[in-house]
């Protein structure tokens, strides 16, 4: 690890203020990723400012019959949360269901979305549930926010501050794990809402997306059998030692079929 | 001494301190005015070092010195085993030393030693150092590493072979197969596989400036062997000037018997500055550079008669040594795994060969089973396709071919002898405790779910309590292994063991204060044991080939046999009787006929305070010391039935039961047996479905050089284990007893892959490689069901 200057605000503000004064500054949230990148000395911060102080990043509250998430709050905290389990039940699962208890009590939302993981779970919901991710400076409707393998719509300087799901009529989610890491090497998050089926794929590409075969296919019928005979086309998805890119493709209607079973 | 002593299971007396975050691991010393190493490693998998600039580092804040292979003045690390080729010509035997001269042959190799005043700054100095490489292309496949036109990781290794060995009577074997009335051929892998022990190696290098003396601690299985090798051929310190110390280390699997070279590192630069200096390796140095297991590409071949009686085995082997020979590398794929390819079995022909070759990857050596998991994957998997193809059934075919119960002790066609063993017991024990024979509702059951349920079975042995020393020197080592054990009885009847095997896992801590309590009729609290310090055990040969109790307990008996002799001589004395008389039991000694009797406590008091002593005849004091060279191996054996589900839509596999029965001879502890049992079969399950290290073909590198591409298995990975042993004791050491540290991740893995395989029978499959992940089961299904398609 290099050395780094090291700042605990206890605002939302005040870190914004932070990171526009130090121009080599990098947040930290859970640590979860970052420590670990900087342990390995493959990234140089001059600071390092703790989002961890700022209580206006943190809980769940439900707000127009969603749920809206701070930042910085913990995947544990989702998952438990009885809000998040009567509102949108699937983003407790899937929050329940990443990495290990220590991760998920140290790993925040926000952390995640930010960091837009190719194999992270929470980018399927972001995505999936239509949700919008508010920063310091504006929101931005997740169409527009995941826009590559580790990039996304934040601007330097620029803070999630919370998530805002909107509540669908119905929504599952479900992954195969990378056996070594068991984040997703397929995750599927299907939504039934308002304006239609969101089907949203992460582990599979270079970020999340969106999957056109599986809403037209979800469209039609919302059924595991529909999700089943979806075919998806394996070019573009990812290719590693732990899964091809046609057992990728495979994987995600089998996935999205699982997924609208658990949607109920 | 029921409740403390041979067949209790104690509670482990060391799980106080590791339970409680109390141990002493290398990290946790600390030596007054110690420094820090960073070892900066070469990226690339094969490249010229044309120069290395390490003027700024030497400058850097906090540096003490950077010493590079220019500066390295002492000996190589060398082999501890010399295998010879089919032509009679030695191993090739490249010099490895702890720091590269001009070129690097792995990624991880060797490049600069950075000693600073923190292991931080020792990092940041190293970033200053400027080595220009001329970058070569590597092989890195055991299989192509002797083809024509790759790349050569030594000058004097022609086609990259170490040796062209082998074992058994070829003629004999031809003939066989000119018999048979059926061949069943097999070609198989067994991956290479990281042993992540979870605490990683470290040393401390430390130089007593007033004596002269060196001390190095460091993560050992076997401190002796390391003082040694690193004394006397390394770095030429005199033994007595040289104490080594492995305290508490946390897991080994093998990976920590080899000397490496960092310790030598460590020691050397100590006395050349001066100060203490701590390596300790970060968690991807361990993938990098702990050797590695396994590693074999082989084909097989069983002539099997029109019942179904074996006639003949041939196997043709090609083991990766990586780039370097470690300390056991050459013995593994030789007589640790071809002398095992009889394995339960009356086969009467025998022919074996091995290619050692060398690779532009880490060293590979003993891990956990060491040649025999690769030697009973093999046959298991051999014999299992041998029954689908003649239609035998799986476990009549290897009943009808198990070497008979009284048939002991059977001389195999490659070299061993075994001297007892009952496979049909075991195998008859595993089949009920797994309800083999309800499979098949089982499997109706699966199939309504949508899941494909399959049953495997191996039937293996290994060979283990390495090893007589006049054996294993006819074949090659440049060691004896024996073992020593001494009991030191203090005056008022306390013990301390010293035993020089050690335990990293292994509860040597009580199992031998059982031993002790029983042979002594003292209670378990007043026995110590003691380990890991060559200043304070006698010369010994540590822990590895299941050999701690089979040899290392034999020689506390035997040195218990000394104690009690001279002590009933001194309780003789005190109760004015012959000898003869006097009998000891339970602690107490008496005299036949008579109401006198001694305490084991009052006649060690006597030993120390002689005031009534026949001081012309006996020594006083109490402690004695005995050297055990075994006789022969142990052979351990047993049954091993493995029931998988399998999801067609994902290809995961999921181990739903798990039964292991095995013959590990007397046992001492049945807790610790157990325990032993659950981690080598996890293991083993380990191997079969998710371990596996990968390094990429053309650039050499790890691929899997972390927890996000190796995959360990986990506690949800498992399933609750059926575990049982049934007994039949070694015959030629005092205990009975074999061996239990290796069998579960012996016997294991084939009986997975068989499972595995007998799912996806109906679709087709035939073959599936370790470790059989969700991708490569899926695949098959794809293959399998495109075949039966096209069929
Ligand atoms: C062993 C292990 C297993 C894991 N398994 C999974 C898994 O199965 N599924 C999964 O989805 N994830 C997994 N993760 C990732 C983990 O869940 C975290 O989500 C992730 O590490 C990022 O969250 P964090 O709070 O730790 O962020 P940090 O590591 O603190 O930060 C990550 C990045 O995001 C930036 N950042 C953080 N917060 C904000 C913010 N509010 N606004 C703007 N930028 C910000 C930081 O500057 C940094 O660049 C795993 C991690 C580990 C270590």
């Amino acid at each position: 690890m290099y050395d780094f200057g090291y700042h605990r605000p206890d605002t939302a503000a005040d870190a914004a203020s932070l990171l526009t004064k130090n121009g080599e500054a990098k947040v930290v949230a859970g640590g979860m990723t970052l420590i670990p990148t900087l342990k390995q000395r493959l990234a140089q911060p001059s600071d390092l400012v703790d989002l961890g102080g700022a209580a206006d990043l943190k809980g769940i509250k439900i707000e127009g019959g969603g749920i809206t998430i701070g930042a910085m709050t913990t995947h544990a905290e989702v998952a438990r949360s009885g809000d998040v389990q009567k509102t949108i039940l699937a983003l407790a699962v899937l929050a329940g269901g990443i990495g290990d208890p220590q991760v998920r009590n140290r790993g925040t939302i926000g952390g995640s979305v930010a960091n837009s993981d190719p194999g992270a779970d929470y980018p399927a919901a972001v995505l999936g549930l239509g949700a919008k991710i508010r920063t310091n400076k504006r929101e931005i409707a997740a169409d527009n926010f995941f826009k590559g393998m580790f990039e996304t719509a934040l601007q330097d300087g620029e803070i999630i501050t919370a998530i805002h799901f909107p509540k669908p009529e119905k929504a599952g989610y479900c992954k195969h794990p990378n056996p070594a890491s068991r984040y997703a090497i397929v995750g599927v998050l299907v939504a039934k809402t308002a304006s239609g089926v969101r089907v949203a794929v992460t582990g599979a590409g270079p970020c999340a997306f969106r999957s056109k075969e599986l809403e037209v296919a979800l469209g039609g019928s919302f059924s595991a059998d529909a999700a089943k005979g979806a075919k998806i086309k394996s070019d573009g998805l990812n290719n590693d030692l732990h899964a091809t890119a046609a057992y990728r493709a495979h994987l995600v209607s089998v996935m999205a079929a699982r997924a609208v079973a658990a949607a109920g | 001494m029921a409740d403390s002593g041979i067949g209790a299971s104690v509670k482990r007396k060391e799980d106080f301190r590791f339970l409680t975050g109390r141990g002493t691991y290398i990290d946790d010393i600390n030596r007054p005015g110690q420094t820090c190493a960073y070892i900066l490693r070469s990226p690339h998998a094969h490249a010229d070092i044309v120069k290395i600039d390490v003027a700024k580092a030497k400058v850097a804040p906090g540096v003490i010195t950077v010493l590079t292979g220019a500066d390295y003045d002492k000996g190589g690390v060398p082999c501890g085993w010399q295998i010879h080729s089919k032509d009679g010509s030695p191993m090739i035997e490249p010099p490895h030393f702890p720091l590269c001269k001009d070129k690097v042959r792995h990624v991880g190799d060797q490049v600069a030693l950075i000693v600073a005043e923190t292991y931080a700054l020792a990092k940041d100095a190293a970033e200053l150092i400027d080595v220009t490489y001329k970058e070569q292309k590597p092989i890195v496949s055991t299989g192509d590493a002797d083809k024509p036109g790759v790349a050569q990781v030594w000058a004097a290794a022609k086609n990259n072979t170490c040796y062209d060995w082998h074992i058994g009577d070829k003629a004999a074997a031809d003939a066989a197969f000119g018999k048979a009335a059926h061949v069943t051929k097999i070609d198989l892998v067994n991956q290479r596989l990281i042993p992540n022990a979870m605490e990683p190696r470290a040393a401390i290098g430390d130089f007593d400036r007033a004596t002269g003396d060196y001390t190095l601690y460091t993560t050992s299985q076997n401190p002796h062997v390391i003082r040694l090798l690193m004394g006397a051929f390394v770095l030429q310190i005199p033994e007595s000037k040289l104490r080594v110390v492995a305290p508490d280390v946390g897991g080994g699997f093998g990976s920590k018997i080899f000397h490496y070279s960092e310790e030598a590192l460590v020691t050397w630069a100590a006395g050349k500055i001066q100060r203490p200096i701590k390596w300790t390796a970060e968690r991807s140095e361990s993938f990098m550079t702990d050797a590695h297991g396994r590693d074999h590409v082989s084909h097989a071949e069983l002539a099997l008669d029109k019942d179904g009686k074996f006639l003949g085995l041939r196997v043709s082997t090609k083991a990766n040594m990586g780039a370097y020979l470690s300390t056991f590398a050459p013995c593994v794929p030789t007589y640790l795994y071809a002398t095992l390819l009889a394995g339960v079995y009356t086969t009467p022909a025998i022919y074996a060969e091995v290619k050692a070759v060398f690779t532009h990857t880490v060293p590979v050596d003993a891990y956990r089973g060491a040649g025999r998991p690769e030697a009973t994957y093999l046959l298991e998997r051999l014999v299992e396709k041998a029954a689908r193809e003649t239609g035998i059934d799986r476990v009549e075919l290897r009943r009808k071919n198990f070497i008979p119960t009284n048939a002991f002790p059977y001389q195999t066609p490659v070299a061993l002898q075994y001297d007892s063993g009952d496979y049909f017991s075991t195998l008859d024990m595993a089949l009920k405790a797994s309800d083999w024979a309800g499979i098949e509702t089982r499997r109706a059951e699966a199939k309504k779910h949508g899941k494909l349920r399959g049953i495997g079975i191996s039937t293996y042995l290994e060979a283990c309590g390495i090893a007589p020393s006049a054996v294993v020197g006819s074949l090659g080592a440049r060691a004896g292994l024996y073992e020593t054990g001494s009991i030191r009885v203090h005056p008022t009847g306390s013990v301390t063991v010293f035993t020089g095997t050690h335990s990293h896992g292994q509860g040597h801590e009580t199992t031998f204060a059982q031993l002790v309590s029983d042979g002594l009729g003292i209670p378990i609290e007043s026995i110590e044991v003691s380990h890991g310090d060559t200043n304070k055990i006698p010369f010994g040969m540590g822990t590895y080939g299941s050999r701690s109790l089979a040899v290392g307990g034999s020689a506390i008996v035997k040195a218990m046999d000394k104690i009690v002799k001279k002590a009933t001589r001194i309780a003789a004395h005190l109760m004015e009787a012959s000898v003869a008389d006097v009998e000891f039991k339970n602690g107490t000694f008496t005299v036949a006929g008579t109401d006198k009797s001694k305490t084991f406590g009052e006649v060690a008091l006597t030993a120390y305070v002689p005031h009534n002593y026949p001081i012309t005849e006996l020594e006083p004091g109490l402690e004695e010391t005995a050297f055990y060279d075994p006789l022969n191996f142990t052979y351990p054996g047993g049954c091993h039935i493995c029931e998988v589900e399998i999801d067609p839509d994902t290809g995961v596999t999921k181990v739903v039961n798990f039964t292991a029965v095995d013959d590990v001879g007397r046992v001492i502890n049945p807790m610790i047996v157990e325990g032993q049992v659950h981690g080598g079969v996890t293991q083993g399950i380990g191997q079969a479905l998710l371990e596996a290290c990968a390094y990429d073909k053309d650039s050499g590198q790890l691929l899997t050089g972390s927890y996000m591409d190796y995959t360990m298995p986990r506690a949800d990975d498992l399933p609750n284990f059926k575990v049982a042993t049934h007994a039949t004791m070694c015959t030629h050491n005092p205990l009975g007893s074999k061996g239990v540290g290796e069998v579960g991740a012996i016997g294991s893995p084939p009986a997975v892959i068989n499972a595995v395989l007998d799912a996806l029978a109906p679709l087709g499959v035939q073959d599936i490689s370790m470790p059989a992940t969700p991708l490569k089961v899926w695949q098959a299904i794809q293959a399998g069901s495109g075949r039966m398609a096209a069929e």
